[in-house]
């Protein structure tokens, strides 16, 4: 910090305020809108950061292509929100409403095919250079604060948030929408047996919330600019300033983003290398202090939505053992079959399968869905990656030492996720799993940031590809057989128990935080195992391993394979790792995995292996 | 009281509903006629609620016919039901606890059908004395019984000709129940008719013409009120 003198010292802190204050107005826009739409239909919007990504370059094209003036400025940004909102009634009516009924995380699903589907989408029509935004016409200078300049365009973002905030609040609590609106989120089939129409509501919700979206999007223009990283950057903190608020509340949402925005602004000054990690404490402390948010309610029963799921895992029959132990003989097999790339291809499947597996760990038996598991996998390559480039530690040591260590992040990360339930609890890993990204990302000196951290080869030993996937293939297949204990081991029986219900297990005197905390830990620490190896496998590793991304990777396997199988997950590596070396090569191919995304959740819920088992199970019963 | 056939209100024609893979009614068929108060009796688990929500379509028959003044609604949603003149008062009261009292009869404001006189806050309020003092309270500051007469107010804001209540009186105290009573008296003279599952028999026999007892899915016995065979009611409805 340069040296100053006390006045202007006073100013700087001053205008520092003002900022924080002007940065909070975007991401109150964002947040305001996500958290509108999950209150009245029960979605997790994860497109909301494409909605707020596609506003801005919108109003950036709208703008550039009309006359110049204030008036034209301000109707581009105007125009650019309700054009959003009209693909939100688009997105709507095609495509959500056909899955209102089907369990959360699938809508989820769908949500995140739509920001693949974005992603791409943008990159064709606007490019993927970074756009700066156009100045507001009149707005362009700075005023002189104590000594210190602010923009003038900063003090119409300071005031637009408050409108915005006192706007919603006279629609919600003055018009008969706003009141249809407030009973739809308590209680929304009682709403409908009262003759409201729940579709109408519902499309009208989300055409406002998108509307908020791209507004922030759009306003935030001329000091932001457009760029192709927004959207999964605004929608983890969005995350965050929805449970540090509290879900549901607007007031809340202006609430914690301006806290989370003068964080930042302050933050800078005192670590300027991750301002995240202190969004991450905030949230920490809020959700232990008040773990609905600050101004949230408990969190409101969801009505007629479908649990995740509800099937009763048992041990295979001995005809589907003798199925599984000549797969096993298949795969052992494997190197005489297929030359070194297939092996490859082999290697990073069951690798995929050890890590989807812990993620069925706790989402399956657990019901704790996690959209943050990457954080763990890509922790286990950093963890090994870092030990081996630093400590120069022999590749055995560092595969045991890296789920050690992600275990022990995964306990940190558990403690607070466990008091959380259902969306909430996804959104906070989700957060976790974006803030540990940033780490990698942001500490370069550390971690290699986006150069990643290059040559991190096997032992001699094991430097042969064959080797290699024999080493891979007993290390996943033993993981595998640990989570299989576990799941049929009496702990794996309370952690159902403990998912379909918490109240009678507390009733019974099982402590069901713990043994929640227990399995996530459990899981991230498979997790990490697989990510060590993951990394000698490829010799390399690069921040994308733990991106958001990624997590959705390991859902996706999962949700191919079939969600009421044990088997489930290890089907849908091997179909998903072999679908995305097809597809990559294709420059669009985002586009095609998001339509996959879709079209599997709509019209294959069952995946792979549980279609298989409808079919066929019989055959293979006792 | 004798009726003609084209006096019935709300017919329904051999229902079948699963919830999941498990049937729970069972070829159920059922008849209102127009201003008559009909009792739907029997245990608890016997389908009672199922019968209700069944015919709003809050849950999806897998067969069957219900006709609402001749005109067929068991494919329409339930604020379809709803617009055509049916209203229901959920069991578990279901009023929205954040809304205050005159939010919460705002939700239910329909446009009144033909012949059926409109309902408006001022009208309820002073069929209700208690909610009009507290028009303005949030609504999950009320008593049980404010809750139970809110529910009912609600559903009148609909304007409608057929009410379903889905036990009325439970958890509430006798005297509560009295009131409740005599509104719903009021209710029929204003020539509403009544669909209401309900298990305290002396409350049924004081207000409905009908009694229909449903057990394991069906309806197993159906006689006016006064004429209810104890015999039939201990072997269906006695535990």
């Amino acid at each position: 910090m340069p040296k100053l003198e006390k006045g202007i010292l006073l100013g700087f802190y001053f205008v520092q305020f003002l900022t924080g204050l002007s940065d909070a107005s975007a991401l109150f826009l964002v947040a305001c809108g996500l958290s509108l739409i999950f209150g009245v239909l029960r979605i997790v919007n994860l497109a909301h950061g494409s909605f707020y990504m596609v506003g801005a370059y919108l109003a950036y094209y709208l703008i550039a292509n009309f006359p110049q003036g204030a008036f034209f400025f301000w109707a581009g940004i105007l125009l650019a929100a309700l054009t959003v909102g009209t693909i939100g009634i688009v997105i709507e009516t095609l495509l959500l409403r056909r899955l209102y009924y089907a369990p959360e995380l699938f809508i989820l699903f769908a949500t995140f095919g739509i920001v693949l589907i974005f992603q791409d989408l943008s990159r064709w029509f606007f490019g993927a250079e970074d756009i700066l935004g156009q100045q507001a016409p009149g707005l362009a200078g700075s005023i002189d604060i104590m000594g210190v300049l602010l923009p003038q365009y900063d003090v119409v973002l300071i005031v637009i948030a408050p409108l915005i905030l006192v706007g919603l609040w006279f629609f919600l609590y003055r018009t008969r929408w706003g009141i249809l609106v407030r009973a739809a989120t308590e209680d929304r089939e009682m709403s409908d047996a009262l003759g409201v129409n729940q579709s109408r509501l519902f499309t009208g919700v989300f055409f406002l919330g998108s509307c908020l979206a791209g507004l922030g999007g759009a306003i935030q223009l001329p000091k932001g600019g457009a760029n192709l990283l927004m959207d999964l950057n605004i929608i983890a903190a969005a995350f965050v300033v929805v449970v540090v608020g509290g879900m549901g509340s607007i007031p809340g949402a202006y609430l914690a983003a301006v806290i989370i925005g003068e964080l930042s602004a302050f933050g800078v000054l005192i670590f300027p290398q991750s301002t995240l990690v202190l969004m991450f404490l905030l949230m920490a402390v809020v959700l232990v202090m008040r773990p609905h948010g600050l101004l949230g309610n408990a969190e409101p029963e969801v009505q007629g939505a479908a649990k995740m799921s509800t099937a009763t895992l048992k041990p295979a029959s001995k005809k589907l053992k003798l199925l599984g132990l000549a797969l096993l003989i298949l795969l052992f097999m494997m190197p005489v079959f297929v030359g070194s790339f297939g092996l490859v291809l082999m290697t990073e499947i069951a690798l995929f399968a050890l890590a989807s597996m812990s993620l069925y760990f706790i989402m399956g038996p657990g019901g704790m869905v996690s959209f943050g598991h990457a954080a763990f996998f890509g922790g286990g390559a950093y963890a090994a990656a870092l030990t081996v480039h630093y400590m120069q530690t022999p590749m055995e040591l560092a595969i045991l030492l890296a789920p050690l260590l992600v275990g022990l992040v995964a306990l940190i990360i558990g403690w607070f996720c466990v008091r959380l339930s259902g969306v909430y609890l996804a959104m906070l890993t989700l957060a976790c799993a974006q803030i540990c990204w940033s780490i990698v990302f942001q500490w370069g000196k550390f971690t290699g940031g986006d150069d990643g951290i290059l040559g991190i080869w096997p032992s001699a030993w094991a430097s042969d590809k064959t080797v290699f996937y024999y080493l891979t293939l007993i290390l996943c297949i033993g993981g595998i057989m640990a989570l299989r204990h576990f799941i049929f081991a009496p702990f794996g029986y309370t952690l159902r128990a403990c998912r379909d219900s918490s109240l009678r297990v507390d009733s019974i005197g099982i402590n069901r935080h713990r043994h929640q905390w227990f399995a996530f830990t459990l899981a991230g620490t498979f997790a990490g195992f697989a990510g060590g190896i993951y990394v000698f496998s490829k010799g390399n590793v690069f921040p994308d391993v733990m991106a958001i991304p990624r997590s959705f990777d390991f859902l996706f396997m999962i949700l191919l394979g079939g969600i009421e199988t044990l088997f489930g997950p290890i089907a849908g590596s091997a179909a998903f790792t072999w679908l995305h070396d097809q597809i990559a090569r294709i420059d669009y191919w985002q586009l095609i995995l998001g339509c996959i995304f879709i079209l599997l959740v709509i019209a294959f819920p069952d995946g792979i292996a549980g279609s298989i088992h409808t079919r066929l199970g019989r055959y293979f019963e006792d | 009281m004798e009726h003609n056939i084209q006096d019935i209100i709300l017919n329904v024609e051999s229902l079948n509903t699963y919830y999941g893979k498990a049937q729970i009614l069972f070829d159920l068929a059922l008849h209102v006629y127009c201003g008559e108060v009909v009792v739907l009796l029997g245990r608890n688990g016997a389908g009672k609620t199922t019968v209700l929500k069944s015919i709003m379509g809050m849950i999806s028959s897998k067969s069957g016919r219900v006709f609402f003044k001749g005109k067929s609604i068991d494919k329409l949603p339930p604020y379809k039901c709803c617009a055509l003149g049916l209203g229901y008062v959920p069991q578990d009261r279901r009023i929205f606890k954040g809304l205050t009292v005159l939010e919460n009869l705002e939700v239910g404001r329909q446009p009144p059908s033909e012949g059926y006189g409109e309902w408006t806050p001022a009208r309820l309020l002073e069929l209700f004395p208690n909610l009009a003092e507290r028009r303005n309270h949030l609504a999950g500051m009320l008593s049980g019984g404010e809750q139970q007469m809110l529910t009912i107010a609600r559903t009148l804001m609909g304007n409608p000709e057929l009410i379903i209540l889905d036990e009325p009186t439970e958890g509430l105290a006798p005297v509560i129940v009295n009131h409740l009573l005599t509104t719903i008296q009021r209710l029929k003279s204003e020539g509403i008719s009544i669909l209401m599952a309900e298990q305290n028999l002396n409350f049924a026999r004081s207000i409905s013409d009908r009694a229909c007892i449903v057990y394991q899915g069906q309806i197993r016995y159906q006689s006016p009120i006064a004429e209810l065979s104890q015999a039939a009611y201990e072997k269906y409805c006695a535990l």
